[in-house]
């Protein structure tokens, strides 16, 4: 059994330029260090009133109120409350007496915690190149201003910083106390969002805010030690939760802006197609109908050379009615001419392109090349299977809506979304506005995302319809058809596999990996280029972390077919389940227990750890009785090693999913509860997906229109799922996507134990029955 | 028409065929009802009328009568009394999004009401019905299993 650290094996890969799922890195350079370092503005300071202070991007304190700014969006992870905490445990305030404010856009929010799953390193990888790439990205996000909530990246973006935020603040106020008194600090104690003076006088914060509004934010404060935390690591009663039981809180969905009017639209379901021809003279009759209008927006015309031109033109079509039925019942009686799809119409030619795509010349990636997969392989008893996983789409629960209002100079935008800044850029194009800071964003809490508001339709059709409508709101409201039409699901891809057994151990796995580009895809739509390889065409692959003697993994760049986005947990949700999925194989091939060899191989004493606990707690090795099993797959995805157990029986009427174990290894975990209810939501959604949903297409159109045909997981099928999480580890983690991967190769692996059949190709459920 | 919405007489005019979602969201600005499908395929619009849940998005207008009790989220209880379903969702901390659960709580106080004690298979088929897409189904089990204890001892 080897403990080494995986250093002096990643340092075999070669590396060329990388993606940082924005720009290429290599841009970065040409900032130098002037820029890097210099501090964006603080966002707060700009309406500032006389008396009121700000000590940073994250604290606001006035004469009646203390705010706190929870940058990163609420899709339903919960960080609304938990950035709260972080910076309520260090200033020393109840959640019950501040605000909690999303904040306004601003280039002060720019992310920090996003490198680590974008370079060519393991994210557990301290060398000084792996540190040195990391940091080259995050000085990219910095001068970018890349406010974006993705990638599990809140609590490694927000851990130290929010925390600082507080103490920083609560320091100041303390200073303040001491000018206002002539108590000396060392003397005074913060409580309850007060500074308590020796002889126990209470001063509320707000009291303090206009002299420590003359004063300089003091510097060089030590954050606490964590056995001093009243909140992190305990359970927490998060602060929407009453809300979101009772109905009373507000999603965008449900806002209502004065004078508005509501707004339904279709644009050609084949996504990038042109609108030829409408007639809607039948609807411009109904009842509540107050206008029908023409939609420009981005055709794409395919290429010779198989690229994709962006053109200006009609689309689609918009109804503006006093009612969101209404304008939905119009819009069914428009009858629309659509052009055709800029990729494919039918599925198996999008297949075949990634049949097509595993050549020299599309050759992504080859960061993986352990010992020699050529020479293992030969003349050995070579395993090959070939896997796939579809088209699949985000669908969450609350369709996508905005609200825009374009002004003569300006415009007002009410939406739930990711990427606050690149959404008031698009804004901006679409009206003609010289600067996207005369976009003033609203970002509101959202009734799930999984990626989904990572994409912009809701905000530029809204602002197309906006743009023809100046002055009135405009609030734009998908219906779940549309929603599901004008998705851009997780990618397609295809995997080959080859490997062999020797003595008795898994020897040799070679591992090539096809699918369009996720990264440029998505990019595409910001106007962002992107350069070097696609890290999400092998993530979860390629950082395998066990040390199989003879170990490649290869990732292909397939060309562009339906546009698509990332879904939770992005390129490892597929690459994930194939190299799990295969190294299974490996292991029966091999005659050897799946754990006992992940065991044997693992290279990194975080993962073993992962690796025995899920065994402990699910008892592996255990008698399970007749027509049941059990499959373990191990993902590290977001710099998570994540471990999963599942069990199945196989029942007269087809496969029952008992029990579900999970362990993770986050480094530090903020709320057990909410940590607990995300690994299971996790889990869920990589089961759910993996058996019942995809996404195909015909005629260019996607054939899944609504949750009858794609509906994830339903209570029914729904096992006992027990969760933990390891804190082993030197740096806190997010929670929202690990999960995901290891779902589908565990079931499958399950499934294979228990019955024999070996699943390659997702959903399940078309080649097996669940109840 | 003249509908009873959470203990309050309202007066609507609308199609005949307007689903009462719409009439609740659009017409009475009462937004505790949630869109999520329109064909009954995700119970995010379940509402009670008179007691029985029902999807509001496929309850049309003139499928009602004059006098019909409805009740939504906010009719069930509210943030400082909260129904024993909705203190059992607070208590176990159900929600993520949140957006799915107005629809779980209403089908859940229903079965309640039905069935005071239910069996995990009660539950199950009672609850399909409504889709989380989050995936907050361990918890939704459990609540209702408090809520179904606490409502019992009270």
């Amino acid at each position: 059994m080897s403990d080494k650290k995986p250093q002096s094996r990643l340092r075999k890969y070669s590396r060329r330029a990388f993606l940082i799922g924005a720009t290429a890195v290599a841009g970065g350079v040409a900032f130098g260090t002037y820029v890097v370092k210099r501090p964006h503005d603080n966002p707060l300071a700009a309406d500032l009133q006389d008396g009121e202070a700000t000590f940073n991007p994250y604290v606001k304190i006035t004469g009646d109120r203390i705010t706190l700014i929870a940058s990163h969006t609420d899709k339903g992870q919960g960080v609304h409350h938990s950035q709260a905490a972080l910076i309520a445990e260090e200033l020393d305030v109840e959640l019950d007496q501040v605000e909690i404010s999303f904040g306004k856009p601003a280039p002060a929010y720019w992310n920090t915690g996003l490198a680590n799953d974008a370079v060519p390193f393991s994210a557990f990888d301290e060398s000084f190149k792996a540190r040195a790439a990391r940091g080259a990205v995050s000085s990219l996000g910095k001068v970018m201003g890349l406010m974006v909530t993705g990638g599990s990246s809140t609590m490694p973006d927000q851990f130290e910083k929010l925390r600082s935020a507080g103490a920083v603040a609560r320091e100041t106020l303390k200073a303040a106390a001491a000018q206002q008194t002539g108590v000396p600090v060392t003397q005074l104690k913060t409580a309850r969002g007060m500074v308590i003076l020796p002889d126990g006088t209470e001063l509320p914060y707000t009291d303090l805010a206009a002299t420590a509004a003359s004063m300089e934010p003091v510097t060089d404060v030590a954050l606490r030690d964590p056995s001093q935390w009243r909140m992190i690591g305990k359970p927490m009663q998060r602060v929407d939760v009453v809300a979101k039981s009772t109905g009373t809180l507000t999603y965008g969905i449900d806002l209502k802006v004065d004078g508005m009017v509501h707004a339904a639209a279709k644009v050609n379901p084949r996504q990038g197609g042109a609108m030829l021809s409408y007639d809607a003279s039948a609807a411009l009759e109904m009842p509540g109908v107050q206008k029908v209008l023409v939609l420009q927006g981005d055709m794409l015309d395919p290429e010779l050379d198989g690229s994709l031109t962006r053109r200006r033109t009609k689309v689609g079509v918009a109804v503006i009615a006093n009612n969101t039925w209404r304008a939905f019942q119009a819009l069914e009686a428009i009858d629309i001419e659509w052009g055709s799809a800029p990729y494919p119409a039918e599925m198996d030619a999008h297949w075949q392109t990634l049949s097509d795509s595993f050549t020299e010349d599309k050759l992504d990636s080859a960061w993986r090349t352990d010992g020699d997969v050529e020479a293992a392989l030969d003349g050995a008893e070579v395993l090959e299977a070939e896997y796939r996983a579809p088209y699949v789409a985000h669908a969450p629960l609350e369709p996508i809506s905005a609200i825009v209002r374009a002004d003569k100079d300006s415009a007002e935008v009410w939406v739930g979304h990711q990427m606050q800044r690149f959404a008031q850029m698009k804004v901006a194009a679409i009206l003609g506005l010289d600067d996207p800071e005369k976009v003033t964003l609203h970002n509101q809490f959202i009734g799930g995302s999984f990626g989904h508001r990572l994409e912009f339709e809701n905000v530029t059709i809204a602002t197309e319809i906006a743009r023809q409508m100046p002055g009135v709101p405009v609030k734009l409201t998908f219906s779940r058809e549309e929603d599901f039409a004008h998705d851009f699901p997780r990618q397609i891809a295809m995997a080959r596999g080859r490997g062999a057994a020797k003595d008795g151990k898994v020897d040799a796995l070679d591992m090539q990996i096809a699918m369009p580009s996720v990264v440029a895809s998505q990019m595409s739509r910001v106007g962002q280029p992107v350069a070097g390889p696609d890290n999400q065409i092998v993530a979860g692959a390629w950082n395998m972390p066990f040390d199989i003697p003879n170990l490649r993994v290869r990732g292909y760049r397939a060309p562009e077919l339906a546009p698509i986005s990332s879904w939770r947990s992005v390129g490892a949700s597929s690459q994930g389940f194939f190299a799990e999925g295969f190294f299974d194989e490996l292991c029966h091939a091999a005659g050897v227990d799946p754990l006992e060899e992940r065991l044997r191989l693992v290279n990194n004493p975080l993962h073993r750890k992962a690796l025995e606990a899920v065994g402990e707690m699910s008892n592996w090795g255990s008698a399970l009785g007749p027509n049941r099993g059990r499959g373990i797959a191990m993902v590290e995805s977001f710099g998570v090693p994540t471990a999963e157990v599942i069990e199945v029986t196989a029942t007269e009427d087809g496969i029952k999913i008992d029990k579900a174990f999970v362990v993770a290894e986050v480094g530090r975990i903020v709320d057990p509860v909410n940590f607990e209810n995300l690994m299971q939501g996790g889990v869920i959604w990589g089961l759910g997906h993996a058996m019942n949903c995809e996404i195909t297409y015909s005629d260019g159109m996607a054939e899944q229109s609504n949750f009858d045909s794609h509906e994830g997981m339903r209570l029914y099928q729904c096992p006992d799922i027990m969760v933990r999480g390891l804190e082993n580890g030197d740096n806190i983690r997010g929670i929202g996507e690990p999960p995901v991967p290891p779902a589908a190769p565990a079931l499958a692996n399950a499934i294979f134990a228990a019955t024999g059949t070996r699943l390659r190709e997702m959903p399940f459920a078309n080649f097996v029955d669940f109840v | 028409m003249k509908l009873i919405v959470n203990g309050q007489e309202q007066q609507v005019e609308v199609e005949d065929d307007m689903p009462l979602l719409w009439i609740l969201r659009d017409e009475l600005n009462i937004t505790g009802v949630k869109y999520g499908c329109g064909i009954s395929a995700c119970g995010a619009c379940t509402v009670h009328v008179n007691g029985e849940a029902m999807r509001s998005c496929q309850v049309t207008a003139d499928s009602l009568e004059e006098g019909d009790q409805i009740t939504t989220i906010e009719g069930l209880g509210t943030p400082p009394a909260l129904h024993a379903v909705q203190a059992a969702w607070v208590e176990h901390q159900v929600a993520q999004c949140g957006y799915c659960q107005s629809g779980q709580i209403m089908q859940a106080a229903a079965l309640l009401s039905e069935t005071p004690n239910p069996s995990d298979e009660d539950i199950d088929d009672a609850m399909s019905g409504n889709l989380c897409r989050c995936g907050t189904y361990p918890r939704i089990r459990a609540a209702v299993k408090t809520a179904a204890k606490n409502m019992q001892e009270a």
